[in-house]
């Protein structure tokens, strides 16, 4: 194989609110059945991409338990496989990562001893399919050192939020601002790169060296005229996860038909850990709409418009609306939840009412659940 | 050095021809239950929540189902270094190359395996059976008993005692004689075809019978450690046991799953059943949809009405379709303005659009009135049923149809379709 795969999986973002409390952002869970670090590697391995680093820091925890096992996504092999890294003391240092080309620095010893020679870097927060063999081809082909995943986003996005870059008629980046005042492109970086290994390391000592610590804008931003930057624009689904309002969105598009075809139905599948929980149970008095209802649910009441995560009770004569259920929430009966997410494992006593009046409200429950 | 206590050996080369059209394709324990199962699972899953890592799953008839599901093991965790699952076909030797003719000649036929992880005892399971039960409880009343056979056995009414066989045991459990579909029982502790044998005892047995025809565990070998005056034991068991060998009870074993409580419980935490699920997706329900009292697997799609049914796991209901009363199994798809009433049907069927099963009157089906009865119309797997179509009660179709083949786009009740005996 010819490259060697990193997933940046060690971020949180204060935009998430409660909902990152206890989990990364490459943790959360997507679409009823999936965690959003989920897409990246199946990407990885439906790219034949044998060795995988996944960098964590920011509740580590999260991450390690869902690759408790890596056979899931078929990287229990004897040649590469998974390699989870969690920021430790060594002799040379006893910092946390302090940026993302930190942290591949403070692991550097995984590029050092592979002997692929491309490296592809993605962030763990993406929604997307991707080939990444298609972006090596072109990074091959346009001679690049790094090459940038990009997309256009629709005029209604504020790019702002995004890496913003510029590109000229050859594909060349000529600018590259991250999170600008005023977006001045509606073209985002995906935070999906390509690069030789070895120029890879040799980026990253010097950062090092300079006490830099951003892959960003201390190589991307820092060596655009200096380096052969490319941009690949995409044109399929993608999205990724920075804010509670992404996040809703991410999942309320699991509702469209085009959205559960493209990743539910078409080559290739979107692997994750399996549950082994039974099918979906719908008991007299159940009345769902236009919903994605995970497997382990037990449904008495009715459900409109909203993504149930696995095992969720729905309780008799409760209504939900517009909502996310995250897996193992307990709902009595009479209830109504609207414009809501619901944390893991709560449980809203009977004849709750919640209603998000501006927005989405989080509603994280831990009351006591008594159950037969 | 390898040493198992105990190894499953797992018979599932039967073809379990009471299912009909459902076992054309694929052995019974690779026939699909409760939504997203196999049968096979149930005996896996409990070998594993018991502690056996070591099983050996006897196949001989219509495999390919059965092999796929099991691969590696992986559902089960029985991928292991050392034991784990283990396929054993019948296979070539020397002299004497024959298939399995008899449940205990199948196991004879793989002494070698077992002797090869050094066991103490071996426990043998039908992969027809739908049960939860603790394994290593049975093994520890084997050993209490100093036991050299342990046979499990669930009380059953007295009436129906003479439908199996049964063992009479004293007070201490041990067996004291024994009876084949007795016409005056005078027991009711049906044996459920579940032993654990000291490996020197059975060895023994298996080497002494050896060329009896058709080497049977219930016929043969029991028998003959009963006249040895081996020391034999019935376990009891008190739980939910269910043979679905036949259609109806089949159907009836699955209807169970979809009560408030159901007896068999599935959503119990201590005790899971793992099966091979390559469908991850949730369920898609959409507008003007309705389901009650149904149990859907993961990344199926409903625009219509379920009442009463399991559905299988990337099954599409139609919109205007109403689905009653009926189990549809993995990737099958139903058009728009269905109505079903209590059908089976079989993985990777095609449905058209304004198809009726389930019409008329009861009349008893032409060819296997014993197999297709109670109402049921059963639709075989990879059968393609053209729009328009209405099909009557006891009736079978299995195959690739288009409308005309039907008089009168329909097919009466107590009628057989079945094409093609090997699939193209």
């Amino acid at each position: 194989m010819r490259a060697i795969g990193i997933i940046l999986a060690g971020g949180n973002n204060h935009r998430m609110g409660e909902l990152t409390k206890l989990r990364a952002i490459a943790a959360m869970p997507i679409a009823g059945s999936y965690r959003s670090i989920d897409f990246a590697l199946s990407n990885m391995t439906h790219s034949h991409i044998q060795k995988v680093g996944v960098i964590t820091q920011y509740n580590a925890k999260s991450i390690t338990q869902h690759l408790s096992s890596s056979k899931w996504w078929d990287f229990g092999r004897k040649q590469g496989g998974l390699f989870v890294f969690t920021p430790s003391i060594t002799a040379n240092s006893n910092f946390w990562a302090r940026g993302t080309a930190d942290a591949i620095y403070q692991n550097l010893s995984f590029l050092k001893n592979s002997h692929e020679p491309y490296v592809v870097i993605v962030s763990g927060d993406g929604i997307y399919k991707m080939n990444y063999n298609r972006i090596l081809e072109y990074h091959i082909e346009k001679k690049a050192d790094i090459t940038v995943v990009c997309k256009d986003m629709p005029s209604d996005v504020e790019a702002e939020r995004y890496g913003v870059l510029s590109m000229n008629e050859e594909s060349r980046i000529t600018n590259f601002e991250e999170k600008p005042i005023e977006a001045w492109s509606h073209t985002v970086s995906c935070g999906i790169y390509v690069i030789r290994r070895r120029q890879l390391i040799e980026l990253i000592e010097k950062c090092a060296e300079e006490d830099r610590h951003d892959f960003v804008s201390d190589i991307l931003i820092r060596y655009r005229n200096q380096k052969r930057i490319y941009g690949y624009r995409i044109k399929d689904y993608w999205r990724n996860i920075a804010s509670k309002e992404d996040y809703f969105q991410a999942n309320m598009d699991f509702l469209k038909k085009d959205v559960r075809d493209y990743f539910f139905h078409q080559y290739p599948d979107v692997y994750s850990k399996v549950d082994d929980l039974p099918p979906a149970k719908y008991n007299v008095g159940s009345e769902v709409r236009t919903s994605l209802i995970s497997s382990g649910c037990i449904i008495n009441g009715a459900v409109h418009d909203s993504v149930l995560f696995k095992k969720v009770f729905v309780g008799n004569n409760s209504y939900i609306k517009n909502s996310i259920i995250l897996n193992d929430v307990y709902i009595g009966d009479n209830s109504h939840i609207e414009n809501c997410i619901v944390e893991s494992h709560g449980t809203i006593r009977a004849n709750s009412y919640y209603k998000g009046e501006n927005g989405i409200q989080v509603i994280v429950e831990k009351s006591d659940r008594f159950v037969l | 050095m390898i040493k198992k206590e105990m190894i499953a050996m797992l018979l599932a080369g039967g073809q379990g021809s009471r299912l009909g059209v459902l076992t054309t394709y694929m052995a019974k324990p690779a026939v699909p239950f409760g939504g997203k199962y196999r049968i096979i699972d149930f005996p896996l899953s409990n070998c594993i929540n018991s502690g056996v890592d070591t099983v050996g799953v006897l196949t001989q008839y219509q495999p390919l189902k059965l092999n796929a599901h099991i691969g590696i093991g992986t559902p089960w965790d029985l991928d292991r270094y050392i034991g784990g699952v283990s396929i054993l076909p019948p296979f070539e030797k020397n002299v004497n190359s024959e298939w399995y003719t008899g449940t205990a000649n199948a196991i004879y036929q793989n002494i070698e395996y077992m002797e090869s992880y050094n066991p103490d005892y071996v426990l043998i399971l039908s992969g027809d059976h739908i049960y939860k039960m603790d394994y290593e409880v049975m093994l520890d009343f084997h050993k209490q008993n100093d036991a050299a056979v342990t046979i499990a056995a669930m009380p059953v009414p007295m009436e129906e005692a003479k439908r199996f066989g049964i063992v009479i045991a004293n007070s201490e459990r041990k067996i004291t004689d024994f009876e084949e579909k007795p016409e005056h029982p005078r027991s009711n502790l049906a044996s459920m075809g579940i032993y654990i044998f000291s490996w020197q005892v059975l060895r023994e047995a298996l080497m002494a019978l050896s060329d009896q025809p058709s080497l049977d565990f219930g016929k043969h070998v029991i028998p003959y450690c009963h006249e040895k005056g081996e020391r034999l034991f019935a376990y009891e068991y008190n739980g939910y046991w269910k043979d679905v060998g036949t259609l109806h009870s089949y159907w009836e074993a699955n209807m169970e799953l979809i009560d408030i409580i159901p007896e068999f419980n599935l959503y119990e935490e201590y005790w899971r059943i793992f099966t091979s699920g390559e469908i991850l997706p949730p369920q898609f329900i959409a507008d003007n949809s309705a389901i009650e009292k149904s149990i859907i697997g993961e990344g199926s799609t409903v625009y219509g009405k379920v009442y009463n049914s399991v559905i299988g796991c990337g099954v599409v209901i139609g919109e205007n379709t109403i689905v009653r009363d009926s189990i549809i199994m993995n990737q099958s798809e139903i058009g728009t303005d269905c109505v079903i009433d209590k059908a089976i049907i079989a993985e990777n069927v095609s449905i058209g659009d304004r198809v009726h099963l389930g019409v008329g009157e009861e009349v008893p089906n032409e060819t296997d009135p014993s197999i297709y009865d109670c109402g049921l119309v059963t639709i075989g797997e990879h059968s393609i049923i053209p729009s328009g179509l209405s099909v009557g009660k006891n009736s079978v179709l299995s195959g690739v149809f288009q409308i005309g083949d039907f008089e009168g786009e329909q097919l009466s009740s107590g009628r057989t379709m079945v094409r093609g005996g090997d699939r193209k």
